[in-house]
């Protein structure tokens, strides 16, 4: 029996998320992988997909009714665990850390079934960075908005030249020790408020 | 003054108030516990990351300890019950429609569990369909106390209706959008079914099994014994919360507090019907409840071995596990009644044994009669 041959359901309301962790099972060579965004699919399909090992976000409410559904569903007549081997504590940890969890739907498959769960904590994390840094990059283009905003404000109040008009945000910053954006952020909203800016 | 950093997670629940209070109100605080609360989405999460130990304590269905005792979770990580978080404060909902049809049957819009389970079991005969009902976990206390009203009134749980599980805060969507018929869970969500015109309430917790147990902290084994000191200080601010919790001059200034963004989210009005008792059966139609919900008294707070020998009765019952005398004494150990006892002075347990609305008496000390006496009836739902 080849690797490919096992069937993963990956259980994802994040469809972006889910397609990462898709990309990353077929790169492992995996060619049975199903994708599905909410538990009610999975209710509807799980004959027909037959799972060896299920993937699903901790952030999905739904996951009790998974589990339930897991116990009940006499399609899969197999012992459903939570995680690959319930002994080995620090892959447990990383997963739940990584906001994923995994079912594995026939205990045998274990040692086949690690890998995938390795992977799907990777993908996750590598998610979450991703975010992260995209939603640094959001607030660091805010912030230069802003300050160009009070950047021209300078220049049409005071008659200075961009590089001035900086010099005098960078330079009341220092001195109040804050941020240039919340000074900058302080001098749009005055403006604001005593009239229209141009 | 800060000694303890305690982590604890909570489901958006009225009976999340006692860690809610702690830490609002200062409880916590003056023991020198810096208590940080997380909201969790699952009772998987919330069981999850207590084993793995993101959280230190957790807001926790009444059966999840023994269900862990049993080694019926994923992670097979020891889970006790330290206190309990409140007795009742459950409510079953049905939706308009089958609400109707219970009312033609005769059920009336008081709460009494037999009659409105009579009208039910009308109903029931009378559809080709069979109805669907929702609780919130399979190792819950709404699972145990549904089915056991359900047989109780001649329906049996397993073969008449269908179970469903649906988290807390999606139920009043679910049974507006018609993909359940009714449910079990802890207010406000019943409550907020009402309010949104999905749904009448058809009984009460408290009109079922009076002053009967619900939420308990849980902790496992291992932090419990490796922090004693934190875990003693957390106790202690618990039961003040607790306290202030169980006082009626309080109930509007907790039913603010938990309607809280970072809480429930929800209007205080709302909340606070869960807290007095004067729930609406209806819109517009107030049916208030003696003892709804006790955050405190009659011994509401001491995780009662007793009680988790009832949760293991009706889990052999509805077949979770077999019965057997190991196991009797792995669900009577899941509840430690013990360090509460030690900051509330001794409290001792007052049996809340009795009580059932069908009359039938539980009795921990004979359980195995109790278990026959109710394997017999179930054998006659027709």
């Amino acid at each position: 029996m080849s690797v490919s041959e096992l069937s993963i359901l990956i259980v994802d309301e994040n469809r972006i998320r889910a397609s990462i962790i898709e990309d990353g099972l077929r790169e492992a060579g995996h060619t049975r992988v199903t994708l599905v965004h909410s538990v009610n699919e999975v209710a509807r399909r799980i004959v027909e997909i037959s799972p060896d090992v299920v993937v699903i976000d901790l952030e999905n409410p739904d996951r009790d009714r998974l589990e339930h559904f897991f116990s009940l569903s006499k399609a899969l007549q197999k012992p459903v665990a939570m995680f690959v081997d319930r002994a080995d504590t620090a892959e447990i940890q990383a997963a739940v850390e990584a906001g994923v969890s995994a079912y594995v739907i026939d205990g045998l498959k274990k040692e086949r079934v690690k890998p995938i769960l390795d992977m799907a904590i990777h993908r996750f994390n590598a998610f979450a960075r991703l975010n992260r840094e995209l939603e640094e990059a959001r607030t660091a283009l805010e912030d230069r908005k802003i300050v160009d905003r009070a950047k021209a404000i300078l220049m049409k109040s005071r008659g200075l030249d961009e590089a001035a008009a900086y010099a005098l945000l960078r330079k009341t910053a220092m001195n109040q020790n804050r941020r240039i954006v919340d000074i900058a952020q302080s001098l749009v909203t005055t403006a604001g408020l005593l009239g229209p800016e141009t | 003054m800060t000694e303890f950093r305690i982590t604890a997670g909570f489901i958006p629940l009225t009976d999340s108030l006692l860690l809610v209070a702690a830490r609002e109100k200062g409880f916590a605080a003056a023991e020198g516990v810096d208590l940080t609360l997380v909201r969790e989405i699952s009772w998987a999460n919330i069981r999850d990351r207590v084993a793995v130990g993101q959280f230190d304590v957790a807001h926790m269905l009444a059966p999840m300890p023994i269900a862990a005792s049993f080694g019926l979770s994923p992670i097979d990580v020891p889970v006790i019950a330290v206190m309990g978080l409140g007795l009742g404060g459950n409510a079953i909902t049905v939706s308009a429609a089958l609400w109707e049809d219970m009312a033609a049957a005769g059920a009336p819009a008081d709460f009494a569990p037999a009659e409105v389970g009579a009208a039910l079991k009308q109903v029931v005969k009378s559809r080709a369909d069979k109805l669907r009902l929702a609780v919130v976990h399979p190792y819950s206390s709404h699972n145990y106390e549904l089915r056991y009203w359900l047989a109780a009134s001649g329906i049996h749980p397993d073969r008449d209706v269908e179970l469903m599980i649906v988290p807390p805060p999606l139920m009043a969507d679910a049974l507006a959008a018609e993909r359940i018929d009714g449910f079990c869970v802890g207010e406000p969500w019943g409550s907020v079914a009402v309010a949104a015109g999905a749904g009448r309430i058809a009984t009460v917790k408290a009109r079922l099994w009076p002053h009967s147990p619900e939420k308990v902290l849980g902790v496992t084994e291992a932090w419990a014994a490796a922090h004693p000191e934190a875990l003693a200080a957390l106790l202690r601010g618990l039961h003040g919360a607790a306290i202030w919790c169980g006082d009626p001059a309080n109930h509007a200034e907790a039913a603010a507090l938990l309607a809280r963004p970072d809480y429930l989210g929800l209007p205080a009005e709302l909340i606070a019907r869960g807290l007095s008792g004067n729930l609406a059966q209806a819109p517009g139609r107030e049916v208030p409840v003696a003892d709804f919900f006790i955050p405190h008294d009659h011994a509401a707070n001491l995780p009662d071995p007793a009680d988790a020998l009832w949760y293991y009765s009706q889990m052999v019952r509805w077949g979770d596990v077999p019965a057997g005398p190991e196991r009797l004494a792995i669900a009577a150990r899941a509840y430690r009644p013990e360090l509460y006892q030690a900051v509330a002075g001794g409290e001792r347990p007052i049996g809340r044994s009795g009580g059932w609305f069908d009359g039938v008496r539980f009795d921990a000390e004979g359980l195995d009669a109790y278990a026959e006496m109710l394997r017999q009836r179930d054998l006659l739902i027709a």
